[in-house]
């Protein structure tokens, strides 16, 4: 079957969620993908959401954070200050999934102003939500968004969630207790942390793509995994129930 | 008390000009009638509160009634930008905004604090984050216990606090369930209150797991069926994701917002 970008990506990003955990989903791509893995490879996916539903098992995708779908499927419906306080301030939740208007080379993440004055900005953006604390607190992360240079900037004009800081060392100096971002998934490849110096560095392609089009589409020069790799292309299976998912009338 | 009353009558007595005002409801029950019943009272100078200002905070922004947001996540869920907060907060129209901004985990414990009687609550969030230097309410406390610096916020305690809930009962009690947000925090940390239902009944049929507000904890409670529309209230009806869509196109022109005005909410 042939296949989108964007589907490419969505089909990534569900392969990455393992079975058995916890995910701090989303709505959109990640709830997408997270909602895809369900149907696929990872039935006991565990989908948390920050409006309090833990272990929703949604039969079609939720149409936002707050759809009633979820609290009539989940294990357990909490209030706001619990779902963040308890379940994930811990550091209980195995994987955040964020998405971000603007990512720098250290996984920085900005959804609140593009522009360098806070006050006067070129477009104000939703702002923080859950991300600060979901980027913090969960014991790694997973970034899902569309790879340009309007995205990809050397540097965020605004840090809402915090990847890596300025590099090694960063994030045990603010005091972050999860692992940070390990996987950005974007549509035309996939990136992951230098294990020294926390820089992003390509290590997959997605099949049909050229290093000559990511770099064009990266803000900065970027990094090359030594060993790079082509992502498998989704099966026809993964895209008719991604399919299903997205269109259910169809 | 509970005082059963219209939702007209209790937004002139609980509404004033410059109040501290949170309308909540998280995706889930968001009292949208009373929003509008706000902006026809013709209120000004408010300071509106809301974790997720959704486009009831963008019809009371561009009808002019705020003068200050304090929110933590701005924009019509699936569908874009706010684009009367974005035009009031960027160019001053109608009136100038000022935002206060927050994480949802900050503004959560801002509430709880509220609710609890306490100053300030602590967290551990908005390290590292560029927040902090742009929202003079956040500010580091260090553990007196373990000397670990974490983040405090100070308590908010909104004027008044309005909610949607499915039932109350005609003494006043009010039953919830479903996603409950921060309804209990808000109405709790609030001076007064105001819970807009969609019917009162004489009993409310128990039911597992609901949150009950008892009426001595709330000031009023008025029926208005349909109230959190187009948001949406478990168990009588669902969410209308086409009024979501629709709204950008009314709020990106300040004719057809103020067209619209007229027409939906001052007629």
């Amino acid at each position: 079957m042939t296949y989108s970008p964007g589907e490419m990506m969505t089909v990534a990003a569900a392969r990455a969620l393992a079975p058995g955990t916890s995910c701090f989903v989303g709505i959109g791509k990640p709830s997408t993908a997270a909602n895809l893995a369900r149907r696929t490879h990872a039935p006991d996916l565990v989908l948390v959401y920050e409006s309090g539903t833990i272990g929703a098992k949604p039969d079609r995708l939720p149409l936002s954070i707050g759809d009633g779908v979820l609290a009539e499927t989940a294990d357990a419906v909490v209030s706001v200050p619990e779902i963040f306080n308890y379940w994930l301030q811990p550091g209980r939740i195995d994987v955040g999934f964020l998405g971000a208007a603007q990512l720098d080379r250290f996984a920085n993440i900005n959804t609140t102003v593009i522009g360098k004055d806070y006050t006067d900005p070129t477009v104000r953006l939703p702002g923080a939500g859950g991300a600060p604390e979901i980027a913090a607190s969960c014991r790694e992360v997973i970034v899902i968004v569309a790879h340009s240079r309007r995205t990809f900037v050397t540097t965020v004009d605004f840090v809402t969630s915090v990847g890596f800081g300025a590099g090694p060392g960063d994030r045990e100096r603010h005091g972050l207790r999860g692992r940070g971002p390990q996987l950005v998934v974007t549509d035309l490849g996939m990136l992951a942390p230098d294990p020294e110096t926390c820089e992003l560095t390509l290590t997959h392609l997605h099949p049909g793509v050229t290093l000559d089009e990511v770099r064009a589409a990266t803000g900065w020069e970027l990094r090359v995994a030594a060993e790079l790799r082509t992502t498998a292309a989704p099966t026809d299976t993964e895209l008719s129930v991604l399919r299903a998912l997205e269109n259910p009338t169809s | 008390m509970g005082q059963i009353t219209t939702l007209a009558e209790a937004v002139a007595r609980l509404v004033h000009d410059g109040d501290t005002v949170a309308l909540e409801g998280f995706t889930h029950l968001i009292p949208v009638a009373a929003g509008h019943e706000i902006i026809r009272q013709g209120r000004r100078d408010l300071t509106l509160v809301r974790m997720t200002p959704d486009i009831v905070y963008d019809q009371l922004i561009g009808a002019g009634c705020a003068r200050k947001l304090v929110f933590s996540w701005a924009g019509n869920p699936g569908v874009g930008s706010l684009h009367r907060f974005r035009d009031a907060a960027q160019h001053g129209w109608p009136v100038p905004l000022e935002i206060e901004e927050h994480s949802h985990a900050g503004m959560a414990n801002r509430y709880a604090a509220g609710a609890a009687g306490l100053p300030f609550a602590v967290l551990r969030g908005y390290t590292g984050t560029d927040l902090p230097g742009r929202t003079a309410t956040v500010a580091p406390i260090t553990c007196p216990f373990t000397g670990e610096v974490l983040t405090a916020v100070p308590a908010l305690n909104p004027d008044v606090a309005i909610v949607h809930a499915q039932r109350a009962d005609r003494r006043g009690n009010v039953q919830i369930w479903g996603i409950s947000g921060v309804h209990k925090e808000v109405v709790l940390a609030s001076r007064s209150s105001l819970v807009t239902v969609e019917e009162i009944v004489d009993e409310l049929e128990p039911r597992p797991g609901a949150l009950v507000l008892p009426g001595w904890a709330i000031t009023c409670v008025a029926e208005v069926p349909r109230g959190a529309h187009p948001s949406y209230a478990m168990g009588y009806y669902e969410r209308d994701n086409a009024y979501y869509r629709s709204w950008d196109a009314i709020s990106r022109d300040r004719d057809a917002f103020t067209a619209w005005l007229r027409a939906e909410v001052l007629r």
